[in-house]
């Protein structure tokens, strides 16, 4: 049976793929994308958390960590909503996604 | 069971290193898809059904359309070929490979995450998540829930306004 260690690590796994994304690509939608990523990774940890809370690799007692992962999805597609509509906005203004052509607040 | 979750964690972060890779950003969008539903896949095997169920619902259903909705809405062609920026490159690795070497550490040493997933007893109350779930939503943190409610209609006002065309706002001003 898999061990809370490799939950962890593969939670971190996917949360450094994600980071990575952030840093390397420079399309603002992939970026967004990857944020996402990283996002479902800290649920993932916390999940993992909850079903070996109890000790011995039993469930925590309490449902507080899957109401705290239904928010936090809940509030994940909501920014979404207004992160896409932003980026939407944004291509109509400057017709890029490309994040190096948009540094018109660079001093 | 351990086959599943060797399995599925494969999938996840193959996939998951395909969005990064991919030049096309459909294909990205796509690689989340199956990324998302290897992450659901996992959930589950943490006996964690509703959460599972509404990944997939929210996740790979609602906001990944969002996203291929947008990339082909503004019709954006195949990134071209530009130089790669060395700098963040170099840099990109660097931050993430010690990240990675930092959890590894730490996880080396951390004793409790040595337990093994047990696998849990014949008519558990977990098997019955989504009720147990729903239940301590809608009464221990009813409030929050109503909270979250006014938090997705401050969103979708906001979205109209953000994506409401400018130039015929101030026209009809005039």
């Amino acid at each position: 049976m898999p061990t809370l260690n490799e939950y962890l690590m593969v939670s971190g796994l996917l949360f450094a793929i994600g980071f990575a994304g952030v840093l390397m690509r420079r399309n603002i939608i992939i970026i967004f994308m990857c944020l996402e990523m990283m996002l479902s990774a800290a649920n993932l940890t916390l999940v993992a958390f909850w079903r070996f809370g109890g000790g011995n690799g039993m469930p925590a007692d309490g449902y507080e960590a899957q109401v705290l992962v239904f928010f936090v999805i809940a509030v994940a597609a909501a920014e979404v909503a207004v992160g896409l509509a932003i980026i939407v906005a944004l291509f109509r203004a400057r017709c890029t996604v490309h994040v190096e052509d948009l540094n018109s607040m660079k001093g | 069971m351990s086959v599943l979750f060797y399995i599925f964690s494969a999938v996840m972060l193959v996939f998951g290193l395909m969005v990064v890779l991919n030049r096309n950003p459909v294909s990205s969008a796509l690689s989340l898809v199956v990324s998302f539903l290897g992450l659901a896949a996992l959930f589950i095997t943490l006996n964690a059904y509703f959460i599972g169920v509404i990944q997939v619902l929210v996740y790979t259903g609602a906001v990944m359309v969002l996203f291929i909705f947008i990339i082909m809405l503004l019709d954006i062609k195949k990134e071209q070929r530009r130089d790669l920026n060395y700098v963040a490159m170099g840099g990109g690795i660097i931050v993430v490979l010690a990240l990675i070497s930092q959890l590894a550490i730490l996880l080396g040493d951390f004793v409790p995450g040595n337990q093994q997933l047990a696998t849990l007893p014949e008519g558990s109350a977990v098997h019955q998540d989504v009720k147990l779930v729903g239940e301590a939503v809608f009464t221990d943190f009813n409030f929050h829930l109503q909270l979250l409610g006014i938090l997705l209609l401050v969103a979708t006002v906001g979205v109209v306004v953000l994506s409401r065309r400018q130039g015929r706002a101030d026209r009809s001003q005039q």
